[in-house]
């Protein structure tokens, strides 16, 4: 069992839904978004998501992209994103999923992040632009590194593609809302919900529903049929907007505890 | 004697080797998989066949012409030089070949909204005239950086009808505008067709483009064995994202003793660090999709290209030229921003073509491989585009005066 399983099954037996929080890691800068990440878990996030940041975020709104240039313009890397993780581990100890695009994995070496990622506590690896067809130069190594490869689902992936990704992964599925980039809105369409009971059907696996994800009521709606929410973009504009002052994780922290509570 | 040899690339799942393939979201993949499927079904289709050929020749002007550049041949005392004139095609480049057999595939695919990203606005040109001549909705992402460089490309598309979507993220350049037409694409998957002008992108871009493009290559070695018969000694073209360069390499890959050269964007010079030399500078990563060269910092960031010309101002390349680099079928030069000026300026003077800036790269090039080789041999450049889009930049480098003597 790993810490994600650990996760899913104290959030079942306790009858909650789990929730993911994004975020970028190194924005504003290294010091400050180290203090977000426990703010958000100290506000009752049940995994962070720790975004790699990469200069051509494709699958990203203007929101995350924003929030890459930031993290990048200070200068973080993969190196230093490990160093957060390994700082946040003496402190906190809820699983955390490092999200990237592939090219900064590929430059950085598979066996050597698999390695530094495992030693620095990571438990779980996502990256958006390497798919099911193109995994397996990165997927098996990680997984016998002993994290956890989470798959993706998307409305547009058919039954056949989402059986693959989930035996492909382990730890859960993350499902994509709705077909777009990452980036708040103000609802979800309603078709999502019935696409999300589809694939809780189908899955083995924990199902963490996200996109698009920016307030306590739509977090809860979205894990009706799901195992958790992942807020991401609506998470970002706190940092955004509070930047390195002392009152930004306290505001995220405060944030993240209204959307657990409707999770409850 | 160097003996032809069997070429069959990619494999069934878009790789030339290591590079090519399929990364990108999720969401994605099922669109690129009913794209790979129309392709291969039109591809065998006659019906398919004869419309695209018929419109190559009536409506886009082809065959184009291959001409013997008699006063630039002199000048060098070297090889003789053949220049294969994609300027001529209609919209002024070779774009118009890929443009008319995507188009006809959206069409096909009953997709009734096209989407493209542009450099040097030829590509946008030539879809947008694409979308007017079938019917269907256009709307073209193009760096504002660009936009500024390339305005009467602008104003053509917008004649055609065309919506021209300024991008304002990184560079603002074509590496921008494609991230946000993958952007659109990921939105409007399911009722939009993407149509990517270059050999990059993820798997089957790279190669449909190719196929489309390499009825250039296909007529230009008709061309030259009716004139001088046999094969030449080497053919040389731009690279940018490599779509001229493959259409008219592809023919030729079997025939060994011919030498593939690619020249890519020096710009201020390879040591500058600023340049859009891929092949030459560049290391291996994934960008748009593909994995292959790719201009990066050690973290695997993708950093900013430079090219004097808007069309070769990109950090990425075609997987099929990172394999034919490592494979060594061809071989990748590159050519300074001052150095495609002056190309620029003697085809211009001894022939009577203003070529595009980017085809000056491969011209200036050209020009200087042939005046290393024999009076008896000779080499076919590609001006894969005219350079009337190019005037306002060169009247600001150039005060209104001449270049180069």
């Amino acid at each position: 069992m790993s810490r994600i399983d650990d996760a899913f099954a104290s959030l079942k037996e306790r009858g909650e839904k789990g929730l993911v929080v994004y975020l970028t890691a190194g924005d504003p800068n290294a010091a400050a978004s180290l203090s977000y990440l426990r703010a958000a878990a100290d506000g009752g996030a049940d995994f962070l998501e720790v975004g790699i940041p990469f200069s051509d975020p494709m699958a990203d709104g203007p929101t995350i992209e924003a929030a890459s240039r930031r993290a990048l313009d200070r200068g973080m890397t993969m190196g230093r994103a490990l160093a957060m993780v390994r700082e946040l581990r003496k402190t906190h100890s809820l699983p955390v999923v490092l999200f990237g695009y592939y090219n900064p994995f590929f430059r950085y070496g598979i066996p050597r992040f698999c390695r530094d990622a495992k030693a620095a506590g990571a438990d779980g690896v996502l990256v958006v632009d390497l798919p099911y067809e193109e995994s397996a130069e990165m997927a098996p190594a990680v997984r016998k590194a002993g994290m956890d490869w989470i798959p993706l689902a998307s409305p547009t992936s058919g039954p056949g593609r989402i059986r693959r990704a989930v035996d492909s992964g382990s730890g859960f599925l993350y499902l994509i809302s709705v077909t777009g980039i990452t980036g708040a809105r103000t609802s979800l369409p309603p078709e999502a919900s019935a696409w999300t009971r589809a694939v809780k059907g189908r899955s083995r696996l924990p199902v963490a529903v996200g996109f698009g994800i920016s307030t306590p009521a739509m977090a809860r709606s979205a894990a009706r049929f799901a195992d958790a929410a992942v807020v991401g973009s609506a998470c970002v504009k706190i940092v955004e907007k509070h930047g390195a002052s002392r009152t930004g994780p306290e505001a995220l922290r405060r944030f993240v505890r209204s959307l657990k509570k409707e999770l409850r | 004697m160097l003996r032809n040899i069997k070429y069959n690339m990619p494999n069934h799942v878009g790789h030339f080797g290591p590079f090519g393939g399929r990364y990108v979201a999720e969401t994605l993949m099922a669109a690129l998989i009913e794209l790979e499927a129309a392709y291969k079904k039109a591809s065998s289709d006659r019906k398919f066949a004869k419309m695209l050929s018929g419109l190559l020749r009536n409506y886009a002007g082809r065959p184009t012409p291959m001409d013997f550049a008699r006063r630039l041949s002199e000048k060098g005392k070297g090889a003789k030089i053949f220049l294969k004139r994609e300027d001529l095609a209609h919209t002024g480049s070779h774009k118009i070949n890929n443009t008319l057999g995507q188009g006809l595939l959206a069409d096909r695919m009953g997709k009734r909204r096209i989407i493209a990203e542009t450099g040097a606005g030829q590509h946008g040109v030539a879809t947008a005239t694409v979308c007017a001549k079938l019917g269907i909705e256009c709307a073209v992402y193009m760096g504002s950086e660009d936009i500024r460089r390339q305005e009467l490309n602008v104003f053509r598309m917008r004649l055609l009808g065309s919506e021209v979507i300024p991008v304002e993220s990184g560079s603002k350049t074509l590496k921008d505008a494609m991230n946000e037409a993958l952007r659109d694409w990921v939105t409007n998957v399911r009722t939009t067709y993407y149509l990517i002008g270059s050999t990059a992108g993820p798997h089957p871009y790279p190669v449909m483009v190719r196929d489309f493009q390499s009825v250039i290559g296909k007529e230009a070695m008709r061309q030259y064995r009716s004139v001088e018969g046999g094969l030449p000694s080497a053919v040389v073209a731009c690279v940018g994202g490599g779509s001229n360069a493959m259409g008219i390499f592809t023919p030729f890959i079997p025939r060994k003793k011919v030498r593939l050269v690619g020249v890519e964007a020096a710009g201020h010079g390879l040591s500058s660090g600023r340049h859009g030399a891929t092949l030459c500078r560049g290391r291996v990563g994934v960008l748009h999709g593909s994995k292959s060269f790719v201009i990066q910092d050690g973290d695997g960031q993708i950093r900013e290209a430079h090219s004097i010309s808007a069309g070769l101002d990109y950090p990425g390349v075609g997987p099929e030229h990172a394999f034919l680099k490592t494979s060594g079928r061809a071989e990748y030069v590159a050519v300074t921003d001052e150095q495609a000026l002056e190309g620029f300026d003697l085809l211009s003077r001894y022939e009577g073509i203003l070529p595009a800036l980017e085809s000056s790269h491969a011209v200036a090039h050209g020009i200087r491989l042939a005046r290393g080789m024999r009076r008896s041999q000779s080499i076919v450049i590609n001006v894969s585009g005219r350079g009337d889009k190019d005037i306002a930049i060169l009247s600001e480098r150039m005060g209104g005066g001449r270049v180069a003597d």
